[in-house]
């Protein structure tokens, strides 16, 4: 029986777990949260139990029935609090010293290393798998511009709003500015208001003339769209309207405080989101929510050998395989579509890694709404896709790595003064992104304002590049890998490592 | 105001009972359910910044809610560098704030202090 190996639980991952399990292969689904859901179905644990909590997400019913079929399934084993630090290329020759290797092992997709406990514990297992098939389904996370303030406390980004609101029912904030750019914002405010907040604006950067051409050309599109599209537009006529004042054209520019947010500047900006003299205003905030859209996860993908789009997105054909045999790719990290998009390519991702074809009657209607919601994904960029005129947000001193606490000053100091156009070496140079969450805020922004610093970057790196794909702890790599036979079960020849 | 929790009482999705927990933050007690993050925990106690970063000292709070910045790293237990946001509160659990200055280089500017 097929092996196939899902790692990410949000909807691209259920989806392709349900699909390859209808196909006949065994599954497993890895998730480093210890619920499933993702980002998308983020949502509040079992101990925390309400009767409507359905009202604040889209498609919740259908999550439910997904993850219950998965669950009561014998032939989907699901891991919690998994959380993914590498994969090897291949069946693995030497996965690590204390993994030990099977003389002789096949080559697969590639071994990949899991972490099997509480998250940034100190005594977590240590597990290896050589499946089949992987089907990467790891997502995105918020890209949030830097500017002048946004390091403070009180400053969120949007994908925070929406976890603090839907899975932990916080009150981030009584004059709450929403700002960025993207579909997003209006969720997140929805959000927000959902949970109490209150929400003073929704602050989108692009102009009119940008949503327009996003949005408006060939409107039979959004016909087959259907429910997204009027989701989208009920959020805008309707939700929020008649509380929240929603502008485009404007972005948050400073957020001011010492020891937290108080208030914000807001400028109007033009086609290319460089602030317009004159237009600053000062409003007070206690919470600013900030998302300037998405990145997707890619270590994984380019750890396992998987080629990038120019537009740096996973590479995958009619049945979402990547350019490594055997490694599939779902949701986000092939292009920011939404949840539609994302279910819609881990159905056809899951069944074509259990040995389905993409053509197959089977997956029709998958195929069909994956083309419709790809349209989707262009709309998005060609609305709300961030435009090159950012930086002039920047002053000398506003941090733009966070973690090493690297100022705009000083990165366009060391750029010029080392006159290299390595990326790697001006990330050495620099420090930038070689902090606590490696590049993961910053990386595009920095790879950004060094291409225009220096004029081009040459040696081809990216910040996205992690082999270790999160912090595993010396003590956690000296244990060495432990035996634990019911999670062996459907790995067998990690089971034969042992 | 201060970040807090939503009021079970006003809350439209009408939660049942939920259970006690309660922590320690740098020895001072909070209060908090079962099923919340230390990082959920620490908010509703309506505290934003709780870490102080190591160059220029700034304070530091949730920032990505997702585990992906590593902002709202805190001390559990003896354990450091635990996403607050990603780890679920248990009763009695010990936090600690972290602030890990760096050592003085000889000679160098570092950090946004100097620019």
């Amino acid at each position: 029986m097929t092996e196939v190996l899902i790692i990410g639980a949000g909807p691209a991952g259920l989806a392709a777990a349900r699909a390859a399990r209808r196909r006949g292969a065994s599954v497993v689904v890895l998730d480093s949260s210890d619920q499933l859901g993702g980002q998308y179905w983020r949502h509040l644990p079992a101990e925390r139990p309400s009767a409507r909590e359905h009202t604040l997400h889209h498609h919740f019913r259908q999550f439910e029935a997904l993850s219950r079929e998965l669950d009561d399934d014998a032939g989907c084993r699901i891991l919690r609090n998994a959380q993914v630090w590498a994969i090897e290329q291949g069946g693995g020759s030497g996965a690590s010293a204390t993994a030990g290797t099977l003389p002789g092992a096949s080559a697969g997709p590639g071994t990949v290393h899991v972490l099997l406990g509480e998250p940034d514990g100190a005594n977590r297992e240590r597990l290896v798998f050589r499946p089949d098939r992987i089907v990467l389904a790891t997502g995105a996370h918020d890209r949030t511009l830097p500017f002048p303030g946004w390091d403070l406390p009180g400053v969120f980004t949007g994908g925070a709003a929406q976890a603090l609101a839907k899975g932990e029912r916080i009150v981030v904030g009584d004059r709450v500015v929403v700002a960025g750019a993207g579909p997003f914002l209006l969720p997140v405010a929805a959000a927000l208001a959902k949970t109490g907040s209150g929400v003073v604006g929704v602050f989108e950067a692009s102009g009119a003339p940008a949503l327009a051409r996003g949005w408006l050309p060939r409107p039979w599109q959004l016909v087959s769209a259907g429910g997204k599209a009027l989701e989208l537009a009920g959020y805008v006529a309707g939700q929020l309207r008649h509380r929240i004042p929603y502008s485009t054209g404007r972005a948050v520019v400073a957020a001011h405080g010492t020891d937290r947010v108080e208030a914000v500047t807001i400028a109007d900006v033009d086609a290319d989101w460089v602030p317009i003299p004159g237009t600053r205003r000062r409003i007070a905030a206690d919470a600013v929510c900030v998302s300037h859209g998405f990145t997707p996860r890619l270590e994984l993908a380019i750890a396992a050998g998987c080629a990038l789009s120019p537009e740096r997105f996973v590479t995958v054909d009619d049945g979402q395989q990547t350019t490594v045999a055997g490694v599939y790719a779902a949701g986000e990290i092939t292009g920011i579509g939404g949840v539609d998009l994302a279910l819609a390519e881990g159905e056809v991702a899951g069944h074509v890694a259990a040995g389905g074809a993409a053509s197959d009657p089977s997956v029709g209607g998958a195929v069909r709404r994956r083309r419709v919601f790809a349209s989707f994904a262009r709309r998005i960029e060609a609305a709300h896709g961030i435009r090159p005129g950012w930086p002039a947000m920047l002053e000398s001193d506003t941090i733009v790595c966070r973690c090493e606490e690297v100022t705009y000053g000083r990165l366009c100091r060391v750029a010029d003064s080392t006159a290299s156009r390595s990326l790697r070496a001006l990330k050495l140079s620099t420090r930038a992104g070689l902090g606590i969450c490696q590049g993961r805020i910053c990386g595009r922004s920095v790879e950004e304002l060094l291409q225009a610093r220096t004029g081009g970057l040459g040696d081809g790196s990216s910040t996205d590049r992690r082999p270790i794909a999160a912090p595993i702890r010396l003590g956690e790599l000296a244990a060495g890998t432990t035996a634990h036979p019911d999670t062996y079960d459907l790995a067998d020849e990690a089971k034969g490592t042992q | 105001m201060s970040p807090r929790m939503l009021p079970a009482g006003d809350d439209p999705i009408r939660p049942a009972a939920s259970t006690p927990v309660a922590i320690t933050l740098d020895g001072e007690r909070l209060e908090g359910i079962a099923g919340q993050s230390i990082a959920g925990v620490i908010l509703a106690s309506g505290q934003l910044g709780f870490r102080r970063t190591s160059a220029a000292g700034r304070p530091r709070g949730i920032f990505c809610g997702i585990g992906v910045c590593f902002d709202c790293m805190v001390e559990v237990d003896g354990a450091r560098d635990v996403r607050a946001c990603q780890r679920r509160a248990v009763d009695g659990n010990a936090v600690t704030t972290q602030h890990d200055a760096l050592p003085v280089p000889p000679s160098s500017e570092r950090g946004g202090s100097d620019d």
